[in-house]
């Protein structure tokens, strides 16, 4: 109780350094790790241009629910559970190209709306525990997905291409081969710069996406949405659906997200048809908070900086650990680490402010009271 | 009668009514499928003292309003700290099993003041903190298990590897010391594991006795009226640190007696996901997220268990495949999302 002051007398110096917390921390860290590491330059770069062009979107659907107030949606798994079930069906019916990554997507975002209005609904009755919620969700999830995908598929769901299946006969096989769409939409644009590739097409998607951003927050919608963040009880006062509002705001991340996953995967190439989900919202949510978010307040710009600082470890991270210690294995161990570390420490950052900054406020309350008492 | 059932699905909650017929319906189904009903209730028992104390170390927390522990994976950390310094030392039969409680408890009140200081400050979002905290020091120690300086040739990478090995044997050192003790065997197939059931129950006792003295009182008001008890003049932050350091030192002591158990100390990743099997048992016996008793802890344990070993075998007998895995899945995290969605009460 004595550390009350926290947000009300520090100056703002000291306040700088505890809201950029992560981000200094990283660079300090990647300062470090860069030259252990021993890379080149041109390896560097082009390894951090395959990531900005692979995890951008997928980290730019987080936006809008933060927006909304419901903090970081751990709930985009769905979204990319939806992406992977479309992609599993144009590698079925093997439709390659550009043609098969759209046919991908119509397809899968009927089954994302779905997913993300169940989600909106499931966090409205978990109100002011939406990340815990969607966290588990994304868990429960997981298991109706490999019900769907390791036990309906060539079972109930017709699937004809039995390369893709177990030799049991029913059930997709751990991984996919996405030969038709790899990289088509990286190389629909093809633009060289020394030996370095660059995805100018899917640049041009994930800066659509910016725009379209930075646009919604300015449409009736985005306004709603964001006084829905500020407080419930006024937005409802002033005549928001506060309930649809917040399930909108979800399903729209669920959507994006989805098509993130669609174009992680065709940069990739290949489908862990179990695992590559998995992660998603861990590694989207810890890249977004090193770029300097937080939970109530998210922008474009934390994106980029999450991207490049974030995956800049995941490049170091095992040269590093095999350089100090002889051992690769430590350095994945330590990014494991920093990601789980990195969301661990701006939640509780969050949520102790957030309690500091309610006993302030009741401290006010009473001190008024007091003085109208002592009048 | 209509509104009677409605009435019974409001008291104990769909998703645990639903558990509980298709566990019926197993049982039912067993002899059918061509399974020996004994072995399956031997599993079940087997798997009931494995994972009670476990389950059990969540009540503290529960009690003075700290939430589910999703942090569990901290007490359980300090207990595979304990098991290996005490192979380390080469300590054999029940010697060496408490010196490695002795041992983990000592790391368990140390990580639990810790994690006790850091859920103070995060007061009503625990829950989403611990997760990551759990996760990150489980993370954390994986880097540690390479690292630090075992030397016993049992325990580290053969061939002049360093760092430990992802599966460390019990045998030869502390395995099955509680089960074997006193075992009773009924027929051919059932093994009571006597010892272990002893330890569980000694345990729920002295939880059962803690929660009944004055420090024992004081948690569980502060756990229902913060306010009222600040006005009692309970230190509350004093009492809900204690309940973690508990919850932890029993998850600790419970995380050697399944290693106990089981054979085998699983390290790195594994420990991962170990509490969310755990805190479903508990919301299964019927817990929500503000309230638990022993009497879950025991229920939950029981219901659990039996369907993670009654539908592997019956269901893979009946479509020739194993679905055990994805029904965990479901069933151990549908059933914490539920219990998320039911509380409205919002703590200030």
């Amino acid at each position: 109780m004595r550390k009350q002051s926290l947000t009300k007398t520090m100056n703002p110096g000291v306040l700088f350094l505890i809201n950029y917390a992560v981000p200094i921390i990283f660079i300090i860290l990647i300062a470090f790790a860069i030259p252990l590491s021993g890379l080149s330059g041109i390896y560097f770069i082009r390894e951090l241009m395959i990531r900005l062009s692979r995890n951008s979107f997928l980290i730019l659907a987080l936006l809008i629910p933060v927006m909304a107030g419901m903090g970081m949606n751990f709930s985009i798994v769905l979204g990319a559970m939806a992406g992977e079930i479309g992609l599993i069906f144009i590698t079925d019916w093997q439709i390659i190209g550009i043609s098969g990554m759209l046919l991908a997507i119509l397809i899968s975002t009927p089954i994302a709306v779905l997913l993300g209005y169940f989600a909106g609904i499931v966090l409205n009755r978990a109100k002011g525990r939406e990340m815990v919620t969607g966290f588990m969700l994304a868990f429960f999830m997981n298991g109706i997905y490999q019900l769907f995908v390791l036990f309906g598929m060539g079972n109930i769901i017709p699937i004809s291409n039995s390369s893709i299946l177990l030799p049991r006969g029913y059930g997709i096989r751990n991984t996919i081969n996405l030969l038709g769409i790899r990289q088509v939409l990286d190389k629909l644009i093809p633009l060289k710069i020394g030996d370095i590739l660059i995805p100018v097409a899917t640049f041009l998607v994930i800066a659509t996406l910016c725009v379209f951003i930075t646009w919604f927050r300015k449409t009736k919608l985005g306004q709603d949405m964001r006084t829905v963040g500020q407080d419930n009880e006024v937005a409802r006062l002033s005549g928001i659906n506060v309930e649809s509002t917040r399930v909108l705001s979800i399903v729209i991340s669920t959507v994006l997200a989805c098509y993130g996953q669609i174009l992680f995967l065709q940069n990739i190439g290949t489908m862990n048809t179990y695992q590559s989900h998995e992660q998603v919202g861990v590694f989207a949510i810890a890249a977004l908070l090193v770029g300097g978010a937080s939970v109530t307040k998210a922008n474009i710009p934390n994106v980029f900086i999450g991207v490049i600082l974030f995956h800049t470890m995941f490049v170091v991270a095992p040269r590093t650990g095999k350089a100090l210690m002889g051992q690769a294995q430590l350095g994945e161990y330590f990014r494991v680490f920093v990601s789980y570390g990195v969301i661990a420490f701006s939640l509780a950052l969050y949520a102790w402010r957030k309690r500091v900054e309610k006993e302030n406020e009741r401290k006010k309350i009473m001190n008024y009271r007091k003085s109208i008492l002592a009048k | 009668m209509k509104k009677k059932i409605q009435n019974i699905i409001e008291n104990y909650g769909l998703p645990r009514i639903i558990i509980f017929l298709f566990l019926v319906f197993l049982f039912i189904l067993t002899p059918f499928v061509g399974i020996r009903f004994d072995t399956s209730i031997n599993d079940v028992i087997v798997r009931f003292s494995m994972n009670g104390i476990l389950v059990l170390s969540l009540i503290p927390m529960v009690k003075t309003g700290c939430g589910l522990n999703f942090g569990l994976q901290l007490g359980i950390i300090a207990g595979i700290l304990g098991a290996v310094i005490s192979i380390e030392m080469e300590m054999i039969g029940f010697t060496g099993f408490f010196t490695a409680i002795g041992i983990a408890i000592f790391f368990a009140v140390i990580f639990g003041f810790l994690y006790g200081l850091l859920l103070n400050k995060v007061k009503g979002d625990e829950m989403v903190v611990a997760t990551y905290v759990g996760f990150s020091s489980v993370s954390f120690m994986s880097i540690m298990w390479l690292m630090l300086p075992f030397k016993s040739p049992n325990m580290i990478w053969a061939y002049g590897g360093s760092g430990l090995r992802t599966t460390i044997n019990t045998k030869g050192y502390w395995f099955h010391v509680l089960t074997d003790f006193l075992q009773i065997k009924i027929g051919n197939y059932i093994f009571f594991p006597t010892g272990t059931i002893l330890f569980f129950a000694l345990l729920t006792f002295l939880v059962w006795a803690f929660f009944k003295t004055k420090i024992g009182t004081a948690m569980i008001v502060v756990g229902s009226n913060t306010d009222y008890a600040n006005s009692c003049g309970i230190n509350v932050d004093k009492m809900r640190s204690i309940s973690v350091i508990l919850s932890t030192v029993i998850a600790a002591i419970g995380i050697i007696v399944y290693q106990e158990s089981f054979g085998f100390i699983q390290l790195y990743m594994a420990p991962l996901f170990m509490a969310f099997p755990a805190v479903a048992a508990l919301l299964l016996g019927g817990a929500t997220v503000g309230k638990a008793s022993i009497k879950n802890v025991i229920i939950g344990v029981f219901l659990f268990q039996s369907i993670l070993t009654m539908t592997p075998s019956v269901v893979s007998n009946i479509i020739k495949s194993d679905m055990s895995e994805t029904i965990r899945i479901i069933l151990s995290n549908g059933m914490i999302v539920y219990a998320l969605t039911r509380i409205t009460r919002v703590r200030t």
